[in-house]
């Protein structure tokens, strides 16, 4: 399955872990599926309408992805903090 | 000893001080965080904190200690799958009932907490008033950034939202009525509809010992209610600008009214380079500068909206003041002479103040 991999305060809201193996096929619903699991971390990644944070990015194997991209099983997804939030 | 709890784009910060001297700096938290607001209820001494994350969003948080460990309130969110997201929440207030806590932010949204803050719920009347689409936003969002009670009534509150003009409840919520006649806008045409909301509130305070009176601070212009916001009375002439953000009040004198002009809308610093906080003491018909000790000479600084508190009242009244040059102003005699509270701080958003 998938790894969805976390830092900082995604990592401690998530159960202070940083790598979760989760179903999915997307990265949408890796994240929906990180966020129900740990709903501590709700709202902290998709705000309420279910839309990637604007200054969270995710990468698929390193590469930067959106929300809809399509995930195999032996993925790893990174999410990070953009550059772009920095004030 | 006095507590100041000041926002800024970069952490909370608390500060304790006798006024007249420099406060000291005895707690950070959110460091690097823009706080938008802090708030001790008086009630049980907690702390609520509202930070804006450009990565993961506004929350809101509470501790008993600013120091502490804090806990994130829950319920603080707009209805999941719909069309808007929750952007900022620009304020939080002490309900009049046991335990009742509000918030306000953008988009022009009310939650109410029932236990001290630690969860929320949506006001649904004013999420789901008809006249929203006809709100619109100011540069800072469209922000519900004033929320005032009515001392000893708690089905009684008024909001103020930018650019959406006055609302009033007398049932705790459950419906709103505008009150904005008498608010003339410079920025609408002159044959703008009576029935015009979208009106830039910049700030309201209630006189408490006369519950019927409201100040306010508009996109040019400063206005009084004597009938608990259903007219309003242009009280700026006197005023070297009728633009600005913050305003301040003495609860023991509901004549009393302080505010601290800013050249213009397209120029949003203290005129002519002088820092100066304005008094009146007859309800707006004469307004007296006070800037004894502030900043007198190529000083333009800009005080923002929820920058300005006071604390205790009459001849012990203190005021304090933040920009976001960050530093932070206070006055233990009413206004007649200033000190500095705190310099360098990152740019100060909020001042709350409070006597212990």
């Amino acid at each position: 399955m998938p790894v969805v991999c976390l830092r900082g305060p995604l990592k401690r809201l998530a159960g202070d872990c940083s790598e979760h193996v989760i179903e999915g096929a997307s990265v949408d619903q890796l994240l929906r599926e990180l966020e129900r699991a740990h709903p501590a971390a709700s709202g902290w990644i998709l705000d309420e309408r279910g839309v990637l944070r604007g200054h969270i990015n995710v990468f698929v194997n390193g590469e930067r992805s959106g929300q809809d991209a399509q995930v195999d099983a032996d993925d790893r997804i990174d999410v990070l903090p953009a550059i772009s939030g920095g004030q | 000893m006095t507590e100041l709890l000041v926002g800024t784009r970069k952490g909370l910060f608390a500060l304790e001080g006798e006024p007249g001297s420099p406060f000291a700096v005895t707690a950070r938290a959110f460091a690097g965080e823009p706080v938008e607001y802090a708030l001790r209820d008086p009630r049980s001494g907690r702390v609520l904190v509202s930070v804006t994350s450009p990565f993961y969003g506004p929350k809101l948080f509470y501790a008993d200690d600013p120091a502490g460990e804090w806990e994130q309130s829950a319920g603080v969110a707009l209805p999941e799958a719909g069309d808007a997201a929750l952007e900022r929440i620009w304020v939080i207030a002490t309900g009049e009932a046991d335990g009742v806590v509000y918030a306000g932010g953008d988009p022009g949204v009310l939650f109410a907490s029932h236990d001290g803050g630690a969860s929320f719920s949506l006001n649904r009347g004013l999420w789901e008033h008809p006249a929203r689409p006809r709100w619109q936003p100011g540069a800072g969002g469209l922000c519900l950034h004033s929320i005032v009670p009515w001392p000893g009534e708690p089905g009684r509150l008024a909001v103020g939202i930018s650019a959406g003009g006055v609302w009033l409840t007398d049932d705790g919520g459950a419906t709103w009525r505008s009150g904005n006649k008498g608010i003339v806008a410079r920025y609408l045409p002159d044959d703008a509809p009576p029935d015009e909301t979208a009106l830039c509130v910049h700030r309201l305070c209630r006189a408490p010992a006369r519950p019927e009176r409201i100040f306010m601070q508009f996109h040019g212009g400063v206005y009084r209610s004597d009938d608990a916001g259903a007219t309003w009375t242009d009280i700026g002439a006197g005023l070297p600008s009728d633009f600005g953000f913050a305003l301040a009040l003495d609860p023991a004198d509901p004549d009393s009214a302080y505010v601290i002009p800013l050249t213009a809308d397209v120029d949003r610093v203290t005129p002519d380079g002088r820092v100066r906080v304005y008094e009146t003491r007859d309800a707006g018909a004469s307004w007296t500068p006070r800037g004894n000790g502030l900043p007198h000479e190529h000083a333009y600084l800009t005080i923002l909206r929820e920058a300005f508190d006071w604390a205790a009242e009459g001849d012990a009244l203190e005021l304090y003041f933040g920009a976001t040059s960050g530093e932070v102003f206070g006055s233990a005699d009413a206004g007649a002479s200033w000190f500095d509270a705190a310099t360098h701080l990152p740019p100060v958003l909020s001042v709350s103040a409070y006597r212990t």
